[in-house]
């Protein structure tokens, strides 16, 4: 039996403001507000509200024959929480009817996975536990930004724990085979993947409302028609898109949402269900594994990772931006962790592509890959600065990582230590209630304790500044 | 296919882009192999190239003269001969005994741009009608509006198709304060011509707004530049590790906005000191320019060299990290090019013609100094733009030649002779 496992994404980015190069050092506020707002409540209205209602709709409806997957990026949702609140209500109603399964994805929608394990592992397990936190599940499989996808990062995720993956059924690495089955890492086996079939999702996505394309006006009964004529053995259709495909790529006047309304019910007449991914992977096996040497992704035509990495000026703030990667991981302050999420999304390297797509791109405030890459130095220049600032520059990552640690550990003896002091104190005071007179000596007692323990983390804290 | 053209500049003498765009053109139709041009000059140094026929309009006779042949011969440059002139003396067409006049019956002309130019610039017209009268030809091309009454008169005695073509406008030069007279020649001259070339779509639409031309008979037509020289491709990129160049290089004039550049300088200079600006050519601007930048306080950053001529043009340019070119309007510009084609990174002004077929290059608003500045810093401090800039402008000015313009001129005269007939 056929099986559809559809899948939407949500995310937006935090727009970056116009930072000249005389606010470095001056101006630490980097967004665009206005823009933020204006970005996310015009897609907010416009799609994904609709889309979600008609999502919420259809899962009722359908008597749980219904399905759907859906991830966010922890920045989309961060915008979604402060201008658009009406989303996240409509999230969780589609989580309580049970047919939606929620995924995990990097907080930032950065590029981590490319440049930085630690950074990558901090980034999924944020938005990992985020998602435990709003939707009661943690959630098991995994999508990284953009469906990027290698060997390598199938390795990672895997040790992560996570059971499956959604990636990008890319012509260059399927070759023959088909992205109707089940497959696994070619570095772990425990890690199955979801392969997009792009054709499909692409036919909905890009093409849906274009009357030039020879399969216009596509009906939910000629899609379901092409996916019940495939072959009996192939038996899950990955269909993975974003969410403002609905209403934003595709406008609402072209009764997309009709269309998606109408799928179940012709998929019914077929026989043909939908599952979300972790029903998929309990119910498959993986019929091989995928080997993807090179990382690959959903984007363009390549669907590589030339969009973001593609020229000089790309790879230099990509390079710039992971050489303080290590830094920010072992630092506790929050603006800087915050800035760092923001400054991670995919779509800031993207504005800076000079790849000649055909396709129009919308690069925001920046009239030219030039404007992007300056206007994002500019800031990266006053973040690294920041950064910097936080500890001693000379000092290497593996000493200062040993320092804290050390601190850490004294901080967290010290923490033991004074509840003993507690404890005895309780204990003394239990032992002898006639210790109101002898109490000044038991308190003599603790803070001399005291003094060696303070003389104690005074010691690595010399250490640190010599 | 036979040009009569009608041009004020011509290299090796350069006063201006003028000058070399005249080259470029003629150069780009001599190599369609079939295309004859005849280029007037008021006063040709005798050391033009040959590939095409010079007319020395300072030896086309308007009074008739009786001169002894070994005279002329002692008289004339090598490149007009005494038949050429006798040829040209059978076609006086009116009395001039009135006018100044030399030996030969010739006017003398100063060149370049004198303060007597509205005269020179009449004088070229009516030498023009002898010109006309004498040669054999197919159409008619006058540069920029000095030579428009010289192809109006062309067109009028020859009923040849005119074509003009626009390599500036008043409204550049002067920030929209035209000089009516000037005007009134530009405007007479578009009036006439079966097709006016602009030199981009900027100044295609200030044509067509502003001296209310029909949008049909006007085309754009975009320069291009020659391949440098091995000369000139042999000189030395300087590489500045410490301290980085940004140069301006052009007249010092309201039209090139060079108040913008010493702006942005000193918002530059604010943030770092590790660069130098160098403002390179001379104009009426000048002092002004220096006092504004004593003023901003960054006087010892900021250098003006003087005019550059020849080879110190390349050089400046190759010892340059930064090329800007901050026009308030330019019709076309053809200085980002060569500083391309010397591997400098370039920032125009979004109000420059050449920003219409330029994509590795930075565009701002002249009036916004702080992107410019910003475009600045950015390329002295990032490696990679810097290098980005460098390589990708390069491949991408080395398409842009002026044999493909000449493929064009060439589509755009057969038209007008089909049309004419």
């Amino acid at each position: 039996m056929k099986t559809i496992c559809l899948y939407f994404e949500i995310h937006q980015i935090i727009h970056l403001k116009r930072y000249r190069c005389f606010d470095i050092g001056r101006d630490h506020y980097y967004y665009d507000d206005y823009e933020n707002e204006r970005s996310i409540t015009d897609i907010a209205e416009r799609s994904y509200i609709p889309s979600l209602t008609t999502l919420i709709e259809m899962a009722k409806s359908n008597n749980g024959n219904f399905k759907v997957a859906l991830s966010l990026s922890g920045v989309g949702l961060e915008q979604l929480e402060i201008y658009a609140p009406r989303v996240v209500e409509l999230l969780h109603e589609l989580n309580e009817t049970g047919c939606c399964e929620f995924l995990c994805e990097p907080y930032s929608h950065g590029l981590s996975s490319l440049a930085n394990e630690e950074c990558f592992r901090e980034d999924v397990d944020r938005m990992r536990l985020k998602i435990k936190q709003m939707f009661g599940k943690e959630p098991k499989v995994f999508r990284n930004s953009s469906l990027i996808y290698s060997n390598e990062i199938g390795a990672m995720v895997a040790d992560m724990g996570f059971k499956g993956m959604l990636t990008e059924g890319a012509k260059h690495v399927l070759g023959w085979k088909s992205p109707h089955y089940l497959y696994h890492c070619a570095y772990n086996n425990k890690l199955k993947l979801l392969l997009r079939d792009f054709k499909l999702s692409d036919d909905i996505s890009l093409r849906f409302n274009n009357s030039e394309w020879s399969e216009y006006p596509l009906f939910a009964d000629k899609y379901i028609g092409w996916i019940a004529d495939m072959p009996e053995e192939e038996q899950v259709i990955n269909i993975f898109m974003e969410l403002s495909a609905l209403g934003i790529s595709q406008p609402l006047s072209s009764n997309i949402l009709e269309f998606l309304k109408a799928l179940p019910i012709c998929a019914k007449e077929k026989g043909i269900t939908f599952s979300t991914p972790s029903e998929v992977i309990a119910k498959l096996k993986s019929v091989d594994q995928v080997d993807v040497p090179y990382p690959m992704s959903w984007v363009d035509e390549e669907r590589d990772i030339s969009c973001w990495l593609g020229n000089m000026m790309q790879r230099e703030a990509f390079d710039k931006l992971y050489s303080v990667a290590e830094r920010v991981h072992l630092c506790t302050d929050r603006r800087i962790k915050q800035d760092w999420s923001y400054m991670q999304a995919s779509n800031n390297f993207r504005f800076m592509t000079t790849k000649n797509t055909g396709i129009w791109l919308n690069r925001g405030i920046y009239d030219s890959p030039f404007d992007a890459f300056t206007n994002y130095m500019n800031i990266l220049g006053d973040f690294i600065s920041r950064v910097n600032s936080l500890y001693p520059v000379e000092m290497d990552n593996e000493e200062l990582n040993a320092l804290l640690t050390t601190i850490k550990n004294q901080g967290e003896e010290l923490e033991v230590l004074q509840k003993e002091i507690d404890k005895l104190q309780a204990k003394l005071a239990k032992v002898a209630p006639d210790a109101i007179k002898k109490e000044p000596a038991a308190k003599k007692t603790a803070t001399a304790k005291k003094v060696t323990a303070k003389r104690a983390t005074k010691a690595p804290a010399k250490k640190e500044t010599e | 296919m036979k040009v009569l053209m009608f041009g004020w500049e011509f290299p090796p003498k350069i006063l201006g882009g003028l000058a070399v765009a005249s080259y470029g053109i003629t150069k780009g139709l001599s190599l369609q192999g079939d295309v004859e041009t005849t280029f007037c000059l008021p006063k040709p140094t005798g050391e033009e190239e040959k590939f095409l026929n010079i007319i020395g309009m300072n030896q086309v006779p308007i009074v008739w003269r009786d001169v002894d042949y070994n005279y002329l011969k002692s008289r004339l440059p090598n490149y007009t001969s005494p038949e050429q002139y006798y040829s040209f003396r059978d076609h006086i067409y009116a009395d001039f005994s009135y006018m100044h006049v030399n030996d030969l019956g010739c006017m003398e002309f100063a060149g370049g741009y004198p303060k007597n130019l509205h005269e020179e610039i009449n004088n070229y017209s009516i030498i023009a009608g002898v010109v006309a009268r004498q040669q054999q030809f197919d159409i008619i091309h006058a540069h920029d509006w000095l030579t428009y009454p010289a192809g109006v008169h062309a067109k009028m005695v020859s009923g040849k198709p005119l074509c003009i073509h626009v390599h500036a406008t008043d409204f550049d030069r002067s920030r929209g304060k035209v000089n009516p007279t000037v005007y009134s020649i530009e405007k007479d001259g578009m009036d006439h011509a079966d097709c006016i070339m602009c030199v981009s779509e900027l100044t295609r639409q200030t044509v067509i707004h502003q001296y209310h031309q029909d949008p049909r008979k006007c085309v754009a037509m975009h320069n291009a530049v020659y391949p440098l020289s091995q000369e000139l491709q042999d000189i030395p990129r300087v590489e500045h590790p410490k301290e980085k160049v940004v140069t301006f290089l052009g007249r010092i004039t309201m039209q090139k906005g060079p108040e913008y550049f010493v702006e942005a300088a000193a918002l530059v200079l604010k943030r770092t000191r590790n660069i130098r600006f160098v403002m390179a050519g001379s104009g009426d601007m000048l002092d002004a320019m220096i006092n504004l930048a004593a003023e901003r306080g960054i006087a010892d950053r900021f250098h003006f060299p003087g005019f550059q001529r020849g080879k110190q043009v390349y050089e400046a340019y190759k010892n340059s990290d930064v090329f800007v070119m901050p026009s308030v309007s330019e019709p076309f510009g053809i200085a980002p090019l060569e500083a391309m084609q010397c591997g400098t990174p370039s920032i125009i002004s979004k109000q420059s013609g050449c920003g219409e077929i330029l994509t590795n290059v930075i565009k701002v608003d002249y009036w916004d100094i702080n992107a410019m500045a910003d475009a600045m810093y950015s390329i002295c401090t990032n490696p990679a733009l810097f290098k980005y800039l460098q390589e990708e402008g390069k491949k991408e000015v080395d398409q842009i030649t002026w044999e493909k313009v000449g493929l064009r001129h060439r589509a755009i005269y057969d038209e007008l002779i089909r049309k004419n007939i």
